[in-house]
């Protein structure tokens, strides 16, 4: 028997306190039998990347709803790779413009989950794309 | 109401002969119906529902207690709400353009939306603010942008609403003194200032200092108001938030009702006559998508609170039990799907906000799922407010809905179930106490995670996102914030600290640090470090220090 | 990941190496044993503190007080935060972390959140040995949270040095649940949140429980008034924790722990073994599921076919 889990952070960086739809994720995933990990509001990139090692995590999940999205996403994405870890899953949700998603995409998020996206789909991309 | 006894006669007798017969051939759509917070639906109400209604004890007359039609005596039929779009972002020269444009649209109240760091406290130089400047809202870091923010309008004709709550002393402060500035004296001006810290913590985030020194902060608001700033509304308690983070209708009702308790006991507390603060309470409430349950709701919860501030507060004045709101459509029932959709959306909310006898409204705007909304989304949101008050004429009579049985149903049982809510709150020593143990969070994120899989598995149907769904390009113009705005602001911040008088700022920051430490009202104190161009992180730094940060129990 | 990467990551100091092993271990990975067995030597050397106590009496709030404490101190400090998985998904939702971030960005501070999941050696094994990784990692102090519940719990516990129990102020039935789970378990009882009513009242009642033990030792548990939102008795609290650590050393208690955990240690592991070895020969195969059908239809019963199967074992082991 083994009992291999997949380990998310669900991670809310930023200043915005709007957490619904962190926690819904964060719940969907502990139901699809995930062991979620939650850091609170107003993460730093520095934090979360820290949290994102010592807790071994195959997965990264970022809510922002503040439009700081810019500025903060692409930070923890140059502090994993200063960390050289290159094996960690880094998805997002929240209201980011599709204009932003290039971007975005371009330095590491592997996807955007838009508003209204169905629970399940974050599951299954979770599930059929984590690096391990 | 009518002779129920033979009306129930009847009613059986076209349920099993009538509808008997057509469900045979024609099952209906459901087997069961609910409303969207999950209140039993049934196929028809009829006088048996509302049997136990004693008109004048329970729906009344409007502009009378219970207020269950309505807090004026007119209505719509002598004014009509505000019409009050939350605007703010960028610069503070910025708001003041997007202000002058709504004024000359017609809007009658302006209402500011603040950014991030301002709400917490942090200048926009703080390495916390990074990313976030002028992002959600308008940046305002000392007097000097609160200067900028209201030239040229002029503050004894408006009435202003600051969505603010952790610091709103600061931005009151400021508020004031540009109105001095003016020469409008404080006890003319009118508006708002949100300042309600509890669904801060139980929902929304911003919050700052711990639950005793903010609740300190808010009720030092209520009492220099009451001497000060007759016209102001000094807390805006807030269900809308509520509703956001996924509450239903009656955990709305309920949990506001339940912060507004704690606020009248902290102030009654603190030695204040609860006539002498109550009038000056108002609420704000959401309008969220099931069209009847939310006009049963705002009646509900009129009549609810008219109630507990009688029977419980003992108030005298009528004026301080009777229950004036805000309403704002539901920012959660926008879809990021077919953006335009959701001017149907919002023209329903605001139409259900008005039925409801709602003060004042904000319509949002369709493209708010994606970014902040442009000039022309704002302008058809504020069109579509208009179209409700001059086009449709449901403002000619009151509370047109009243004697509706499902309506009146819906009323009872709404505050029916919130009543229990608050007993259980009550029981779990008040909303603080409950929040602190995450019983609120914990009931709000229940109902959003069960909504959000009766939305995935097709039960609950968004139109446009799980039904009806088309291919489709993005192709909405949306408003976007220049990053260069965050670099422009910090170097005016850096200026403005080269060229006040460093000296005032120390004394006055000092002197609120003593007062702080002390149960002096700390308003004056506050106004003095806001005239010395002390920054608005300055003056929360000086608080942090004596008060501390709350932590969040942050409730999984 | 090879096995002297990790071994030699853990030794010198790097966290990811760190965070790693711990995944293997919760994942029964067989690597993990290995480099275990390798670090054994460099471990012994972390005091470990167990904190336990119901859901919401500040258990986190209070390791992360402990930890700030311990800074001061100039130690550095491991915290390893168990929390129940969802028997229905396996899944679990960890927040521990939320309270802990004041040290979030502290290099002498680790922090794990491990889920209880459905373990075949039972949850004390994992966490036994994530703590045995934190150890020899070199880490001064270590502080274990789990939730005061169950039998498994309380399990962890014996590997601490120092056993913490909160409680706080009100409700008296939980006095009766302290009684019969974890009171044995307390070296030191801790009265959090002293700022709501009862605080003072709930001290006395535990006192006056402890006064009517019978089968108290030397140590006496004394009872700790704090504050976990301001820090008030923290100070106090890990003064205690060192005259506790103290007194095991001058008592003899320390070594005799030693001794005890390493019999224990050694006799489940052959326990475990020994049994995963067993089943792992028997299971498939077509006498085994044959013996286990007739003893479901009553023709054989288990007392003898267990006797027959492990004495085949062993026989078959000698040759
Ligand atoms: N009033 C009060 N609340 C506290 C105190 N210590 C912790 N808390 C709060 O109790 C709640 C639960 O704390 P937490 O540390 O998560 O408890 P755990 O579940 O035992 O780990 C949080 O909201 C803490 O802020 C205290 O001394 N007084
Ligand atoms: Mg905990």
């Amino acid at each position: 028997m083994s009992s291999k889990k997949i380990r998310v952070l669900v991670a809310k960086p930023g200043l915005d306190g709007h957490d619904r739809g962190a926690k819904v994720v964060a719940r969907a995933l502990r139901d699809a039998g995930m062991e979620v990990i939650y850091t609170g509001l107003r993460q730093t990139p520095e934090m979360i990347v820290r949290a994102a090692i010592d807790e071994a995590v195959d997965v990264i999940g970022l809510s922002i709803l503040s439009g700081a999205h810019n500025a903060i996403f692409p930070r923890v994405m140059e502090l994993l790779n200063a960390e050289g870890v290159d094996d960690i899953l880094v998805v997002a949700g929240g209201i980011i413009p599709e204009d932003d998603v290039p971007m975005l995409k371009e330095v590491g998020i592997a996807e955007v989950f838009g508003p209204g996206t169905p629970l399940q789909e974050i599951v299954d991309f979770i599930q059929s794309n984590v690096k391990k | 109401m009518v002779e129920e006894k033979d009306v129930s006669e009847s009613l059986k007798e076209w349920d099993e002969k009538v509808v008997g017969k057509t469900l045979e051939r024609f099952p209906e759509r459901k087997k069961e119906f609910a409303t969207i917070s999950g209140i039993p639906v049934k196929r028809l109400y009829s006088p048996v529902d509302t049997a136990d209604i004693d008109y004048n004890r329970d729906v009344g007359f409007p502009g009378a207690y219970p207020f269950t039609r309505g807090v004026q005596p007119t209505m719509y039929r002598g004014r009509f709400w505000t019409m009050r779009q939350y605007s703010g972002f960028a610069t503070a020269k910025e708001t003041n353009e997007r202000f002058k444009f709504l004024l000359e649209q017609g809007q009658t109240g302006l209402s500011v939306a603040f950014d991030l760091p301002t709400q917490i406290g942090y200048d926009s130089d703080h390495p916390l603010a990074q990313g976030e400047v002028g992002k959600v809202g308008v940046a305002i870091d000392s007097l000097a942008d609160m200067e900028v923010l209201f030239d040229s309008i002029p503050l004894d004709k408006v009435s202003t609403s600051m969505t603010i709550n952790a610091p709103a002393s600061v931005l009151l402060a400021m508020y004031i003194v540009v109105a001095e500035k003016q020469g409008v004296p404080m006890e003319k001006l009118r508006g708002t200032v949100q300042n309600d810290i509890l669904k801060e913590y139980a929902a929304r985030g911003t919050y700052i200092f711990p639950p005793q020194p903010s609740m300190r902060l808010t009720t030092d608001i209520f009492r220099f108001c009451s001497e000060k700033m007759p016209l102001w509304n000094t807390i805006s308690i807030s269900g809308y938030h509520l509703r956001e983070a996924g509450s239903t209708a009656v955990q709305e009702v309920a949990f506001t009702i339940a912060d507004g308790i704690a606020y009248v006991e902290s102030a009654i507390k603190s030695g204040l006559d609860v006539d002498a603060f109550a009038s000056r309470l108002s609420f704000f409430f959401g309008s969220h998508s099931d069209f009847l349950e939310e006009i049963a709701k705002f009646r509900a919860a009129r009549r609810l609170w008219a109630r507990i501030m009688k029977e419980r507060f003992n108030a005298k004045s009528d004026r301080s039990t009777r229950m004036r709101f805000h309403t704002q459509t539901a920012g959660c029932t926008l879809t990021a799907q077919q953006p335009d959709n959701n001017i149907v959306r919002v023209t329903m909310q605001a139409l259900q906000a008005v039925l409801g006898g709602t003060q004042s409204l904000h319509t949002n705007s369709r493209d708010e799922a994606l970014s902040l909304p442009t000039e022309d989304s704002v302008q058809i949101a504020l069109r579509t407010q208009q179209i409700i008050a001059y086009e449709s004429g449901v403002g000619d009579t009151i509370d047109p809905l009243a004697g509706s049985y499902y309506i009146e149903y819906l009323t009872n049982e709404i505050e029916r179930l919130a009543t229990e809510y608050i007993k259980k709150i009550d029981s779990m020593g008040g909303a603080p106490a409950a929040i602190e143990q995450g019983y609120i969070q914990k009931e709000i994120h229940a109902a959003a995670y069960a909504f959000q899989r009766a939305v995935d598995s097709g039960e609950r149907v968004v139109v446009g996102v799980n039904k009806f769904t088309v291919k489709e390009e993005q192709s909405m113009e949306y408003l976007r914030v220049n990053p260069q705005i965050e670099r422009e602001q910090v170097e005016r911040l850096m200026a403005l600290k080269q060229d006040r008088d460093g000296a005032k700022v120390e004394a006055t920051l000092k002197a609120l640090k003593q007062c702080a430490e002390g149960t002096e009202n700390l308003m004056p104190y506050i106004i003095d470090a806001v005239k010395a161009y002390a920054t608005l992180g300055e003056i929360c730094d000086v608080l942090r220090s004596v008060f501390g940060e709350y932590k969040a129990p942050d409730i999984l | 990941m090879s096995v002297e990467k990790l071994v030699e990551g853990i030794l010198s100091g790097k966290r990811r190496e760190l965070a790693r092993l711990i995944s293997l271990i919760e994942d029964e990975d067989a690597i993990a044993s290995e480099v275990l067995s390798r670090l054994y030597k460099n471990t012994g050397h972390a005091k470990i503190i167990g904190v336990t106590g119901p859901p919401g009496s500040g258990k986190s709030t209070l390791v992360t007080r402990i930890t700030t404490e311990y800074r001061k101190r100039e130690q550095s400090v491991g915290i390893i935060c168990v929390d129940p998985s969802s028997p229905f998904s396996g899944g679990a939702l960890l927040g521990d972390r939320i309270r802990m971030q004041e040290h979030s960005l502290d290099d002498e501070v680790f922090v794990r959140s491990m889920g209880t999941r459905g373990h075949l050696g039972g949850l004390s094994r994992a966490t036994s040995d994530a703590v045995r990784a934190v150890d020899a990692f070199g880490k001064d102090v270590i502080l274990v949270e789990t939730v005061g519940a169950g039998q498994s719990e309380v399990e962890v516990i014996e590997i601490a040095h120092t056993v913490i129990v909160t409680d706080v102020p009100g409700s008296g039935d939980d006095i009766q649940a302290i009684k019969a789970g974890i009171m044995e378990i307390a070296d030191i009882f801790v009265v959090n949140k002293s700022d709501l009513p009862g605080a003072d009242k709930k001290v006395t009642e535990i006192n006056a429980m402890l006064d009517t033990d019978q089968k108290m030792g030397t140590w006496r548990p004394p009872v700790i008034l704090t504050n976990g939102r301001t820090g008030e008795g923290i100070t106090e609290l890990v003064d205690m924790i060192e005259e506790h650590f103290a007194y095991l050393a001058s008592s003899g208690q320390l070594e005799a722990r030693g001794l005890r955990r390493s019999r224990e240690e050694l006799e489940q592991l052959m326990e475990y073994k020994l049994t995963r070895e067993l089943l792992s020969t028997l299971r498939g195969r077509p006498e085994y599921e044959n013996a286990i059908r007739e003893i479901a239809l009553r023709r054989e019963d288990p007392y003898t076919v267990a006797e027959r199967l492990i004495t085949e074992f062993l026989v078959k082991c000698r040759e």
